[in-house]
């Protein structure tokens, strides 16, 4: 058997054990390993992306135990999307961080790698209950990455951070127990085939558990309710952190959109489903608080968690919608808006750098000492952020206003998205405008922006422009995740006939 | 038995929410661990309660379900160690914001920065 499919967990697994058990490692020595070992994590994943592309998707069981019994591991080209995105966040990201905010706090790059272990065997497993473990692990090293560094903020916002997650791992537990006990199995494509087959009289509560995974997703995801913890916590998160985090939301898209078309809807239309209905209102809703609260925020970073909070809301809306269409072109927005909201957050650090005391929040200061770079820069991430032609976050708009025009949702989407488009605009051009344009006569800040940081913020802002002139075959791609996701017969086709040929074989 | 056991799960659950929506760490701690022990015993119960049944292959006729049990040790190890974690946070956060209330300020205390 190929054991690639697991790579992307044992990769960053060993690499973090390695950093936690040589307490004695420098710092340049911890950093060299950490970046290797995430490079070479990105190099694995667009490895296993060409085999997923090749063959449309692979089974692979842990331990050669047949799936259903086993654990397995399912890449497909849905995976395959989250993990090139992730590993493409990283880099940057860790990059960025290595420029000193790793020093700021013990076992940085341990738990970086913990986390990108947490979010690959998410993007992969084929066993819910192994979804349930993987985020626990993610959601672990997030909560100690959230406090690296320290500081009252911190303490503040990671304890309401802490809390709410642990009462959705409770709840998901809950969820997951219902499901066990009702159809006896754990496996996603076994789930599937036992729940499309289950009696009437199961009905009701395979309703009940489904609202309770959706209630943990939209913990995750920041959906309306349960999106309070959001604001703080990516506001309060050291730079490199809060842009890993910015794909932590998308983990709870990702898991919606595995679960419910495959577990739930199996021989039903998606839009059928109790669960699916609700998404609707509430991303809708999430939608328009995002707009008003990237309007009201007081310094760019808290801008850009709102801008977060913009992004789920748009995804969870299009995603309701239910179609192939739709959500090919919400794939799209998702890479969009992951790799331009980290961006900011790193952005949002570098200008903080520059502005002394100031730091990012929106008040006048002394002017800074590399204004002319990074108000160019500036501009170009907010024209793309906002979604204004040319960059990509324009065609993923059009598109999603076009999928959401052919299902007759267009009377309350789109003025709702366009809405939401031009709060962002306005917040960002008074951002702009405060940071760039008019200062204080008092002497200018005098401190450079670092170099290599400032470039990791113009690889993760011009990915707008790169997505953009790419969009054809990104779009065609999108397409075809879209299009397996929605054909689950074949996902549980594929892992029966891997279960076959495993105890065939024996 | 199953209704004895149902009442246990549901008063744990109960008390756990209550809990969790108090003003302060310690509460909202103790309540979180009710809400996992309320949990635990839902999880261990997806797989049937029987009497006399142990859950290994081949020591009786009528073997319990085992996997349940290999669900519920999951899932109370990473319970037990997300309590300790989160006591320490809140001890670390009383001691930076001088006060044990959740959201970090304390509503009916006079408090200044």
């Amino acid at each position: 058997m190929n054991h690639l499919p697991v790579l992307p967990i044992l990769l960053p697994l060993i690499t973090g054990a390695l950093l936690v058990t040589l307490p004695r490692l420098g710092l340049n020595a911890q950093r060299f390993i950490s970046l290797g070992a995430t490079v070479a994590g990105l190099g694995l994943v667009l490895w296993l992306g060409s085999m997923v592309l090749e063959h449309g998707r692979l089974v692979y069981a842990l331990g050669g135990w047949a799936p259903p019994f086993g654990i397995v591991l399912v890449p497909d080209r849905l995976s395959v999307l989250m993990l090139v995105l992730t590993a493409t966040l990283a880099v940057p990201a860790l990059i960025y961080a290595c420029r000193g905010d790793d020093d700021a706090g013990a076992h940085f790059h341990a738990l970086f790698q913990f986390q990108l272990m947490g979010l690959n065997g998410a993007f992969l497993t084929g066993d819910i209950f192994n979804l349930f473990v993987f985020f626990e692990v993610l959601l672990i090293a997030s909560y100690a990455l959230l406090l690296h560094g320290g500081g009252t903020a911190r303490s503040r916002a990671g304890l309401h951070y802490v809390i709410i997650n642990l009462i959705g791992s409770a709840l998901f537990l809950l969820a997951l127990g219902m499901l066990y006990g009702l159809t006896g199995t754990l496996n996603m494509a076994d789930l599937a085939t036992r729940i499309s087959n289950a009696p009437q009289a199961d009905q009701p509560l395979l309703q009940a558990a489904s609202l309770v995974l959706l209630v943990v997703f939209g913990v995750k995801a920041a959906l309306l309710p349960l999106l309070f913890w959001l604001p703080r916590a990516y506001t309060a998160a050291a730079a490199p952190v809060a842009a890993l985090f910015a794909v932590m939301t998308k983990v709870g898209l990702y898991a919606m959109i595995r679960v419910f078309p495959l577990v739930f809807a199996l021989d039903q239309p998606l839009a059928a489903l109790t669960a699916w209905q609700w998404l609707w209102p509430l991303a809708l809703a999430t939608l328009a608080l995002g707009g008003i609260g990237v309007l009201g925020a007081t310094s760019l970073r808290n801008m850009t968690a709102y801008m977060v909070i913009v992004s789920t809301g748009t995804l969870m809306a299009i995603i309701a919608l239910g179609s192939t269409e739709a959500l090919a072109a919400a794939l799209f927005y998702l890479v969009h808006t992951t790799l331009l909201t980290g961006g900011f957050f790193l952005f949002a650090d570098l200008i903080a750098r520059q502005r002394g005391a100031a730091g990012d929040y929106m008040v006048v200061t002394a002017a800074m000492k590399d204004r002319r770079t990074l108000g160019i820069l500036f501009f170009f991430g907010a024209v793309a952020l906002a979604g204004l032609p040319p960059f990509s976050g324009f065609v993923s708009k059009a598109w999603m206003l076009q999928a959401s025009l052919a299902e007759g949702a267009a009377g309350i989407f789109w003025p709702l998205l366009l809405g939401a488009g031009f709060l962002m605009l306005v917040a960002l051009s008074r951002a702009g405008s405060k940071f760039f344009w008019r200062q204080s006569p008092e002497r200018d800040h005098d401190m450079r922006a670092d170099r290599v940081r400032l470039a990791c913020v113009i690889v993760l802002v011009g990915a707008g422009l790169v997505l953009s002139l790419a969009a054809a075959p990104l779009m065609d791609y999108t397409r075809s995740v879209a299009a397996q996701l929605m054909a689950p017969g074949d996902y549980v086709r594929a892992v029966h006939e891997a279960g076959l040929r495993l105890t065939g074989g024996h | 038995m199953e209704a004895l056991y149902a009442i246990a799960v549901g008063v744990l659950t109960a008390c756990g929410i209550y809990l969790v929506l108090r003003g302060r760490t310690f509460p909202v701690i103790m309540g979180l661990t009710l809400l996992s022990h309320g949990v635990n015993l839902f999880l261990f119960a997806s797989g049937r309660l029987a009497l006399a049944a142990p859950a290994v292959i081949g020591e009786s006729a009528d073997p319990t379900d085992p996997l349940p049990q290999a669900l519920v040790l999951t899932a109370i190890v990473i319970s037990f160690a997300m309590t300790a974690f989160v006591v320490v946070l809140a001890l670390r956060a009383a001691v930076e914001l001088r006060n044990d209330h959740v959201d970090g300020v304390d509503p009916e205390e006079d408090w200044r920065p």
